[in-house]
């Protein structure tokens, strides 16, 4: 160690002087902006990944084999990726789980995306992406995964798309003596995503699948449950679905005193409150704008043609925080108010707050 | 009621307030419609530009390497000439207006972006975007007019200094883009006492600080890196500059400074209409009439009018909307006020040295040294006819 040590520093240093010349070669740009047009995947390079494959799941879901650049660090299964996407020329992120292996040989990673009504880049991913697009990304991050030491017994509980995060983990799990049973819901048995390889797996008898299609069977009624299986409390329970589903399990699980046993994901904030709205300035950019109180402040800088940081757009992965700097703002998911004053500098998620009064924000 | 008046007999005359408010609104539309129509046929336009554009430079300052060998210097000074050029004006000027923050790409961004000339974004910005284009052609406010070094209105007072108007026009053609650095940090306002003492030397030292990196980047480091050719490189360089200062001069000069360009006083655009503003705008601009080229050299700045009706919209839609908005002029009687690169370039020089005169002698001047004679004298015989549609 002592005899590599001044070694190491001397390339360090020669490298660091190397880097220097080559920006100042390429001022008042960086060399990374020449690079990126020769490889912008490579080793260095902002996070960013190619699409190389797609494949229709359903009628409107697909999902994406993205090759990502060198710096892609893995995954957990059960996590999101935020996906920077360019639709009709305009740059939107979002975030979708992931659900490939995480070790694949070839190091791609998939999501698999579900197109929504009005959905901009969710049908833009399912109907019109082609291959070859570079998008951007951002590590892999969540909290919706099964933790260190997998429990023997596990319930997943999905709706619709909600099945992505928990495909990501059912490809994932090696033990193959787990006890799963997994509840899914959909409307129709076309357009249950990954139906094949989920009535596979229950053939083989790695899961127990309970599919519910919602459009003969009606909604889960989550206060039966016990009618599928009967040792819901032995369980640990994951969930992932519409914000009705998850409410009510959240207060079936609360009931029965065993709320720590249930994980849920959303994808969508639910909105509790809105609030008076007000002027929101930007005050980087010296814009300001009318926010009526219920639309996210993320959305009216959009609208307004300021840069504004995001993600997944409900509040989750804090890819849209910035700073309040003064003034009054509205948590749109619990009501919540939060205030500044002048130098507080309070940082703020601007996918889920609106404005409860004038506010300024740092961009 | 306050109507816009123009210094000279006003060619607004006929034109009532409503007359001026439906014209706003024209215009208004005409707005809305493009930017409801921006999209990937937009994103890709600027995304290709700015990819040809670097490409350009790199093989330019590549084959610069051996720019010992004549052939090389000749090609590699053209080229970094023309990439520098593409650089300043199709992409930085309109990056900066913010023409392309709609994208929300942050590599593409007016809040982002830094181009290659000695002034700084943040101090170009304001003076640009701020300054000239909301006082456009306001005589006292609109510090474009002549950058405070020249004379190039009749009605803005004659000094002795500026006698020797035609030496600064051509000094500041050569130094261009030092003039512009110096004009954004208002070396002016500083030298007459006006200036706030603190911001002016903290911007002076931040444009210091990048005229010294341009400068060792293209007198020093790249010279160095081409090692038997250092010294053709850096003459290569050097007039790659000098090329991109004379053409970025003669194409702005020609937006505000041609005959037939109206300018204002500070009193008729107190409680401007939007509608006033926009008329203002089609009278204090001029447009070069030519090639899909040399729109695209000029930065479409040759569609000065639509540019300046619309900053923030796309350059590349300018040249779509021009008849629009000619046929929008001659439908209110107004004259677009367009013509060849030569022809507006001998027009505003013409200014410059009729007016460097009182404008009595001027008159006299003028009388004997016509446009076509000018023109003539400098392009030879091609005799650009006088285009007013």
């Amino acid at each position: 160690m002592t005899t590599t040590a001044p070694r190491l520093t001397a390339v360090g240093a020669l490298r660091e002087r190397v880097i220097k010349l080559a920006e100042l070669a390429t001022t008042p740009l960086v060399p990374a902006d020449y690079l990126d047009i020769i490889d912008p995947l490579r080793s260095g390079a902002e996070l960013r990944g190619r699409i190389v494959a797609i494949h229709p799941e359903t009628r409107d879901a697909a999902t994406l084999v993205i090759k990502p650049g060198r710096a892609w660090r893995t995954h957990t299964p059960g996590q999101y990726v935020r996906i920077g996407v360019d639709v009709n020329g305009i740059r939107q992120w979002r975030a979708y789980s992931l659900t490939s292996h995480t070790h694949r040989r070839d190091g791609y990673i998939t999501i698999t995306v579900k197109a929504i009504p009005d959905g901009t880049v969710s049908n833009h991913l399912v109907h019109h992406a082609t291959v070859g697009t570079i998008v951007q990304l951002d590590q892999a991050a969540g909290e919706f995964t099964l933790g260190t030491q997998t429990p023997r017994k596990i319930l997943f509980i999905t709706a619709g798309s909600g099945i992505t995060p928990v495909m990501g983990m059912l490809r994932n799990i090696v033990d193959e003596n787990l006890d799963v049973v997994l509840v899914h819901s959909a409307p129709t048995a076309e357009d249950v995503i990954f139906a094949a390889e989920l009535r596979q797996l229950h053939a083989e008898g790695r899961i127990r699948l309970v599919e519910k299609h919602t459009d003969t069977d009606g909604i889960l009624d989550v206060g039966h449950l016990g009618d599928i299986l009967d040792d819901l409390t032995e369980r640990q329970t994951w969930a992932c679905g519409p914000a009705g589903l998850l409410s009510a399990l959240e207060q079936r699980f609360i009931d029965d005193g065993i709320a720590d046993r249930l994980h849920t994901e959303r994808f969508r904030p639910t909105v509790i409150a809105t609030g008076d709205g007000g002027p929101v300035t930007f005050t980087k950019t010296g814009t300001v704008v009318e926010n009526d109180g219920a639309q996210p402040l993320l959305d009216s800088g959009e609208a307004a043609g300021v840069l504004m940081p995001s993600g997944c757009r409900m509040g989750i992965c804090f890819g849209c925080v910035a700073p309040l700097r003064q003034g009054a703002v509205r948590d749109l998911r619990t009501g919540e108010v939060t205030t500044a004053t002048d130098g507080d500098n309070i940082q703020i998620q601007t996918c889920v707050s609106a404005a409860a009064g004038a506010c300024d924000i740092d961009l | 009621m306050t109507t816009l008046q123009a210094t000279r007999p006003d060619p607004t005359v006929h034109l009532s307030a409503q007359d001026i408010e439906n014209l706003g609104a024209e215009l208004d539309a005409m707005r809305a419609e493009i930017i409801a129509s921006r999209g990937e046929r937009d994103a890709a336009y600027i995304r290709k530009v700015i990819d040809g554009q670097r490409k350009l430079e790199l093989s330019s300052r590549a084959v610069l390497l051996f720019s010992l060998f004549p052939p090389a210097w000749i090609v590699g000074t053209v080229g970094l000439s023309i990439s520098k050029i593409v650089e300043n004006m199709e992409i930085g000027h309109n990056v900066m207006h913010g023409q392309w923050d709609w994208m929300r790409d942050n590599k593409i961004h007016s809040t982002t972006w830094e181009w290659d000339n000695a002034s700084p974004s943040d101090m170009w910005k304001h003076s640009h975007n701020e300054v000239h284009h909301t006082y456009t052609n306001v005589l006292g406010k609109d510090h474009d007019l002549g950058y405070g070094i020249m004379r190039v209105d009749e009605d803005q007072p004659w000094m002795p200094f500026y006698l020797a108007q035609p030496l600064w026009n051509f000094i500041n053609a050569c130094l261009f883009q030092y003039g512009i650095a110096a004009y954004d940090l208002e070396i002016g306002k500083y030298l007459k006492g006006r200036a706030d003492k603190e911001r002016f030397r903290h911007n002076g030292k931040q444009v210091l600080a990048k005229i010294r990196r341009h400068m060792a980047r293209d007198y020093v480091l790249h010279p160095l890196l081409s090692g038997p050719s250092a010294v053709s490189t850096l003459t290569a360089n050097l007039t790659a500059n000098l090329v991109r200062n004379l053409w970025t001069h003669s194409v702005i000069m020609c937006g505000h400074f041609p005959e037939g360009v109206q300018t204002f006083e500070k009193q008729s655009i107190e409680g401007e209409t939007r509608g006033q503003w926009y008329l203002r705008q089609m009278l204090g601009s001029a447009n070069i009439s030519g090639s899909p080229l040399l729109h695209f050299m000029s930065g479409n700045l040759s569609f000065q009018i639509e540019h300046h009706l619309f900053p923030d919209l796309p350059s590349n839609r300018y040249a779509e909307i021009a008849p629009q908005v000619q046929e929008l002029f001659e439908r209110y009687g107004l004259t677009y006020v367009s013509g060849s690169l030569p022809k507006q370039v001998a027009s505003a020089w013409k200014k410059v040295f009729t007016l460097s005169l009182p404008n009595d002698f001027a008159n006299k001047a003028k009388a004997t040294v016509s446009v076509t004679s000018i023109t003539r004298a400098v392009f030879g015989n091609s005799t650009p006819s006088a285009q007013a549609a």
